[in-house]
């Protein structure tokens, strides 16, 4: 492969990357083709349901599933005994670390249920009805425990105890106790003491963020079948057929190359379907009763037992100087785990200041379980949470310094060179011009009225490489199939197949992009992490070129000349030299052709570990009015400018960004879990979880930016994530700046603005009085 | 002058400049900054474990490497110069 460095990104002449073709996934979606989790039904299939626990901490004494079994219709039923328990160690899976451990108890409790909907019994049945009929069978005998849903009563010292085990990593000395805090972390750069005797203005506060659900569409569904010989095919909908793969034949006791795993179209995950739930159950209730078993969550169940990510509270406290330089800034982060350690607050603590050029800075995270679903990766996880809360007091820093909040970041942005918070100096990256994008659009200039605001807010996210497997099959009319292990979420079989086709020098309409199963390729790592038109992408390119080395050799074949006076361009293989002018091309179609002649069928490969992902940086400006006499936040206008590096389908990339834009706005002012005093989910359902919908949003207005990332052959950086870290802080800086009150707690809904709307005046008239 | 010195000096001994911070200093014994002499990620990771026992078993749960800014994760021979900055940090996975 050539090195991507040495490859110019501004010299070359590209002919369809950048351009807005029709997505190659459209006509199946729109007329109902596609084939989703749920859409698979075989013959023989059993009906898989979980019964789930009624309670949110209980120790289970025993379960007697007799009647269960006995009840005509059903074929198996199984409990954690089914399932290979496993040692508490992280060890890797893919480019994972899991603890398995916690994991086998995740899909199916053992010694306790930790969370209301966590599963402790499975059955498989001819039909639904049988199968709940079924779950009423089984006989649970539990002893109720002392809960905890909330962050820091989780962390004082006689909080009920979670996990018997857990000693807290990560402090020292090591604790005599155990607790609910699995994990301390810490960041930390110059001397932050010294920062903030420096400043001038000083601003801290303390914010309370709730858990928000992915609220993907698509529930979780799957579709498993176990053959006598232990051969295995899983049908599921999921960010990684590979890492489903890892996890199941982990928790089932099979070898890797037994089990086939096949992705189906995903109506969104955003983070939520990189684990398994129902995946092993059904392999499980299969194997027990030698039928291929489906398996569908209903939405409840994906809220009690899917997802979320954490609530948190958090402690922000950022120094500046008159001149508006930051000269300080600390963060505590308490991030709520839910029922098994892993919140992801350490990247919550590696985000809070990135996007600045700060000399001091302190950021300690603590990782806290809680009687909640475990928490699963959310767009940019943890992000969110963390730039909230800086963003926040960045906008307070600005009034009271009397700086435009653009100006003021524009004074303290991360550029190219600026030592990260976190450690590293990062290369080219693009807030400045982000922020400048941001400051010349016609929205920053709209003139407001009574009860509007303006909010700013920038965002940080890392995004990620890693295994990654391509293959192009060329045809023999000369079309090409271009097989990808990354499911495609955000668009990326459209992305894919632009880069292939102009790497190839044909037609869009001659590349076939598809989703390989885990037997079509060797491992893939997940569709996360902003990582696969990087990722793929780049070996895709790989792939393409290849491909393209083949098809010369076999040019120079034909031609009988040497390999190195053969060039490939715009499709076709050329020959260099004093025969040139007597020889005609011969086109990807020609080559292919007369391959089995000329060698042999001709296939591009590339396997690679990708390295070298650039971060992605965005700028937020939105507009809302509030409603003095509901609380009711309208947005009026939202703009999102990011850095895409290189946008492969600038329409796509738009979408992530709008996207991202409406999910945070549902997060900032609507979402929450509402729980009653025994631990149970009162709001299971998205009637009353209430996720924005067309008529809550304007259009999202986008500015692409274009730093492009050296180490990508196009110049891509991943933008799937950082859109959803901006509006929560941006929002709230919007209301701030409409109403004069800064809210630090989400969701800023109706309810709470009016109450805060209400105790200002009541403040204002006492004061008056 | 004294850094010039210690510049060519790691250069002439291909010694790495390992910055650790945060959890991964605690389990250094408190040191920040110290010289590794390791030609890529595998052969620093097993200097900067038989250096610090207590620190061998975090080095495979989960941390990637930044060579001179840039971000290497499981990518065991990926080439670190004479001279390099190199910091750990928690690997990152994403949504």
């Amino acid at each position: 492969m050539n090195d991507p460095r040495t490859i110019g990104l501004t010299e070359r002449k590209l002919k369809i990357v950048g351009t807005r073709p029709l997505r190659p996934d459209g006509v199946d979606k729109v007329t109902g083709r596609a084939k989703f989790g749920a859409d698979l039904h075989v013959a023989n299939m059993l009906i898989g349901k979980v019964l789930r626990s009624p309670h949110a901490h209980a120790r289970i004494r025993s379960i007697d599933v007799s009647k269960a079994q006995a009840l005509p219709g059903v074929k198996a039923v199984i409990t954690s005994a089914d399932l290979c328990d496993l040692p508490s160690e992280f060890i890797p899976a893919g480019e994972m670390m899991v603890n398995y451990r916690d994991m086998t108890r995740n899909v199916m409790a053992r010694e306790k249920a930790l969370y209301e909907g966590h599963a402790v019994a499975a059955v498989a049945a001819t039909n639904e009805e049988t199968a709940a009929q079924a779950l009423k069978l089984i006989q649970v005998d539990y002893e109720v425990l002392p809960h905890v849903l909330d962050v820091a009563k989780a962390m004082e010292p006689d909080a009920p105890l979670l996990h018997e085990e857990m000693y807290t990593i990560g402090v020292e000395p090591k604790p005599a106790k155990p607790s609910n805090i699995a994990k301390r972390v810490e960041f930390a750069l110059g001397d932050v003491a010294a920062g903030f005797a420096q400043a001038d203005v000083v601003v801290e506060h303390e914010f309370t963020t709730v858990p928000v659900h992915q609220g993907y569409i698509e529930p979780h569904a799957c579709l498993a079948t176990v053959s006598e010989d232990g051969q295995a095919e899983l049908w599921c909908t999921t960010q990684g057929q590979f890492i489903v793969r890892s996890f199941c034949a982990k928790l089932l006791g099979m070898e890797l190359s037994k089990l086939r795993v096949t992705a189906s179209e995903i109506g969104g995950g955003f983070g939520g379907k990189t684990v398994v739930y129902l995946e092993p159950l059904a392999l499980a209730l299969s194997r027990k009763s030698g039928h291929p078993v489906k398996m569908v969550m209903s939405r409840q169940e994906v809220f009690q037992a899917s997802g979320p990510t954490s609530g948190a509270k958090i402690w922000v406290k950022i120094g500046a100087s008159r001149a508006g330089r930051i000269t300080a800034g600390e963060a505590v982060l308490k991030y709520q785990a839910g029922a098994f350690q892993g919140s992801p607050v350490q990247p919550g603590c590696m985000c809070a200041f990135a996007p600045y050029d700060l000399e001091n800075v302190k950021v300690v995270g603590f990782d806290v379980v809680v009687n909640r679903p475990k928490v699963a990766a959310y767009r940019a996880p943890g992000g969110p949470i963390a730039e909230f809360a800086v963003e926040s007091v960045i906008d307070e820093i600005a009034k009271r310094l009397g700086l435009d909040p653009i100006e003021l970041r524009l004074k303290n942005a991360a550029k190219e060179g600026t030592k990260a918070a976190y450690g590293p100096k990062f290369g080219p990256i693009g807030l400045v011009q982000t922020l400048e994008a941001a400051r010349s659009h016609a929205n920053y200039r709209v003139p407001l009225k009574a009860n509007q605001g303006r909010g700013v807010a920038s965002g940080f996210w890392f995004n990620i490489g890693g295994d990654t497997c391509a293959t192009l099959n060329l045809t023999e009319d000369g079309t090409v199939t271009l097989v990808a292990g990354t499911p495609d979420i955000g668009g990326s079989r459209a992305s894919l197949a632009m880069m292939a086709a102009e790497e190839l020098g044909i037609e869009l309409e001659k590349v076939r992009p598809i989703i390989g199963d885990t037997s079509a390729l060797g491992y893939n790592f997940l569709t996360g992490g902003s990582r696969v038109t990087f990722s793929s992408g780049m070996a895709v390119v790989e792939a393409a070129r290849d491909m393209v080395r083949q098809l010369r050799e076999r040019a120079a074949k034909i031609w009988e000349i040497p390999l190195d006076d053969v060039v490939w361009e715009d499709g076709c293989a050329r020959a260099l030299g004093s025969r040139s002018s007597e020889i005609k091309p011969l086109s990807l179609a020609d080559i292919a052709k007369t391959a089995g002649k000329t060698g042999g069928p001709i296939v591009g490969n590339a396997a690679i570990n990708a390295q070298g992902a650039g971060p992605s940086l965005a700028t937020h400006v939105v507009d809302v009015e509030v409603d003095p006499e509901t609380g009711k936040v309208t947005i009026l206008r939202y703009l999102a400018v990011q850095d895409a590096g290189k946008a492969v389908h600038p329409s796509y990339v738009e979408g992530q960004m709008q996207g991202g834009a409406v999910q945070g706005i549902g997060w900032a002012l609507n979402e929450e879990y509402i729980y009653d005093e025994n631990g149970r989910l009162q709001n299971p359902g998205f009637l009353d979880y209430r996720i924005p919908v067309c008529s809550d949003v304007p259009m999202i207005d986008t500015v692409i930016v274009e730093v492009p990332n050296p180490r990508h052959p196009y110049g891509v950086r991943g933008v799937g994530e950082t859109p959803i870290v901006p509006p929560m802080a941006a929002i709230a800086n919007a209301v701030e700046s409409a109403i004069g009150i800064r809210f630090t707690e989400l969701p800023m809904s109706p309810p709470r603005v009016l109450a805060a709307i209400d105790a200002k005046l009541a403040s204002q008239s006492k004061t008056a009085a | 002058m004294r850094s010039s010195r210690a510049r060519a000096r790691r250069r002439r001994d291909h010694l790495a400049r390992v910055v650790l911070s945060g959890t991964l200093q605690q389990l250094a014994g408190g040191a920040s900054e110290l010289e590794v002499e390791a030609r890529d990620v595998r052969q620093l990771l097993r200097a900067l474990g038989q250096r610090f026992p207590e620190l061998a078993p975090h080095l495979d749960s989960g941390y990637a490497i930044a060579i001179d800014g840039e971000i290497f994760q499981d990518a065991w021979f990926a080439p670190i110069g004479p001279d390099s900055e190199v910091h750990l940090v928690p690997a990152i996975r994403g949504g």
